[in-house]
């Protein structure tokens, strides 16, 4: 595992960063305010709050799909620009968003395509991303012949395809039913763990920020600030680590965490 | 599966087909029985029934396998309206491909310039209330003055049906991509053109087959009131032009170039069907 690694690189490091929705104007949004946020390589966070508390906005600031009004947002010690040029992270949103039009390797090789890779290295890397994902016999398949939960892992082996070192995932089994949703929580640490990739995962859901992160970033609304950390060590999980007391644990805190978020 | 659907809709026009002919017929014979009023009422019909104005079906069905003189040579009718439809086709043809081209650049354009789309969407609204008829005269002038034959003057016209619902429809599907979609593109770091191509393009294919499949049967349309309104020496315009002037002693001629032109229209309809099946349908027929 990756307790070995002594000299822990930020892989995002977001320093007094806000966000404005229409500057100036009538609509004017304060969507972020004043963020101060470190991962580390190899962490798992989660970034929670209720809605309108800007935690997909902070998302796409890291991914560079936004950009601050003010402050600094670093990814890997470059600018979040050069990050995504660089494309050093892999996306994963709610919808998987893939291309109906493409079947599911094709799906994944997207990006490799993008990069100009040659069509033997596409195959063979859609290949391994299948079999991380545990979806080897559904390649010729196209999306909407699959369920839910397998349209996610599709889209996170698309995400993985180029070994980014950071994976951003926005509320990505929020679509899901209960238990699959379970199952792919379970899978998403096993890739995790395989990968050695950071990431960092937005959600709403209290059980499933306590269960996948190292650290679980509570946000408060209007304007979204960060109103905690809170650390998680359920060392390795398992489907049984549900119903552990520690687990439990971990929910509370988070619980009332955001409960105080309300509050305020 | 493709096989019994295809069954179907065969059997479905043929039956529609005899319907319309009984129809046809019915009201005909009723018309004759009555001196063209309604059954045991003094209210006259919408249409009358004599067979200047709807000759027997059978009359028209003659007429297609009679011979008809087309300057020196005699030629069934037949022939001689697929020879003029072949010629209408050529000219549709080259208003189709053309009116695409120009309706997608328009398309690609108004996506890619915001300023475009506002500028340019109304002009292309205002462009479809042109008469054609007074239309038709002024390109066919420029293009005779220019010294091109009068077939590019008829295509241009085509065109300029054409293009109206590609570019319209385009822009609504090059659109159509969610924001997530287009956010994936942009964290790939993928640039404009790629975006282009691999998912607005790709997306906006359910919005632009409709779009031919209009454009196709407006390329006929165009093609014979061009020729029509500038009275070039052949095409189906011209057979229409002339059994309309005949239509007094032959009836049934008009009607026959009528149903030429319909069938004209069908084939390209079909082709655009044909074109449609074979990029998208075929990958979709996996998913049921």
């Amino acid at each position: 595992m990756r307790e070995n690694s002594e000299n822990f690189e930020e892989a995002v490091s977001i320093r007094a960063a806000d966000k404005v929705f229409n500057p100036d104007s009538d609509n004017e949004v304060q969507a972020l305010l004043g963020i101060d946020l470190d991962v580390k390589e190899g962490d798992f966070i989660s970034l929670i709050g209720p809605s309108g508390c800007g935690k997909s906005t902070l998302l796409r600031l890291i991914a560079d799909l936004l950009a601050p009004t003010a402050g600094q947002v670093k990814v890997f010690g470059k600018t979040a620009n050069q990050a995504r040029l660089d494309q050093d992270y892999g996306m994963v949103f709610q919808h998987s968003g893939l291309f109906d039009w493409r079947d599911v390797s094709a799906n994944i090789e997207l990006p490799l395509e993008l990069k100009g890779w040659s069509k033997s290295d596409r195959q063979a890397r859609s290949r391994e991303m299948l079999e991380l994902v545990r979806l080897e016999e559904f390649k010729d398949h196209y999306p909407r012949q699959l369920s839910g939960g397998m349209q996610q892992r599709v889209s996170i082996a698309r995400a993985l395809s180029f070994e980014p070192r950071l994976l951003l995932m926005d509320e990505p089994f929020g679509a899901l039913d209960e238990m699959t949703r379970e199952h792919m929580q379970v899978e998403l640490l096993r890739i995790w763990r395989e990968t050695g990739t950071t990431v960092v995962f937005v959600t709403h859901s209290i059980p499933e920020a306590a269960f996948l992160s190292s650290k679980v970033v509570v946000l408060s609304p209007r304007p979204g600030r960060i109103h905690s950390e809170i650390t998680v060590d359920l060392g390795d999980r398992t489907d049984q680590t549900r119903e552990d007391p520690e687990f439990f644990q971990a929910t509370t805190e988070v619980r009332e965490a955001l409960r105080a978020v309300e509050a305020n | 599966m493709t096989k019994r659907k295809a069954l179907r809709t065969a059997f479905t026009v043929i039956v529609t087909l005899i319907l319309f002919v009984l129809l046809w017929e019915g009201y005909k014979w009723m018309g004759q029985q009555t001196e063209d009023h309604w059954p045991g009422t003094q209210f006259g019909l919408p249409v009358s029934t004599d067979d200047l104005t709807m000759p027997h079906a059978s009359d028209i069905f003659n007429e297609l396998t009679d011979e008809i003189r087309a300057g020196r040579e005699t030629l069934p009718m037949t022939v001689y309206l697929a020879k003029k439809a072949a010629f209408t086709f050529l000219e549709a043809a080259i208003g189709f491909s053309l009116g695409v081209i120009v309706g997608l650049m328009l398309a690609i354009f108004m996506l890619r310039w915001r300023f475009a789309e506002r500028g340019f969407l109304p002009w292309i609204n205002v462009s479809q209330t042109v008469p054609l008829i007074a239309l038709a005269p002024i390109v066919v002038t420029w293009a005779r003055l220019q010294g091109y034959p009068d077939m590019v003057g008829i295509s241009l016209i085509a065109t300029y049906l054409t293009f109206f619902p590609v570019a319209v429809s385009g822009l609504r599907g090059l659109q159509s991509p969610d924001s997530s979609d287009v956010e994936l593109m942009r964290s790939y770091a993928a640039s404009w053109s790629s975006t282009l191509i691999k998912l607005r393009l790709p997306a906006a294919r359910p919005f632009l087959f409709p779009a031919f499949k209009l454009a196709a049967t407006l390329s006929v349309v165009g093609s014979i009131v061009g020729e029509i309104s500038i009275g070039t020496k052949t095409g189906l315009g011209r057979a229409i032009l002339d059994f309309a002037q005949r239509y007094a002693v032959w009836p049934e001629r008009l009607y026959s170039s009528v149903i030429a032109a319909s069938l004209l229209g069908l084939f390209v309809f079909g082709l655009v069907n044909a074109a449609e099946w074979l990029v998208i349908k075929r990958g979709r027929e996996v998913l049921k």
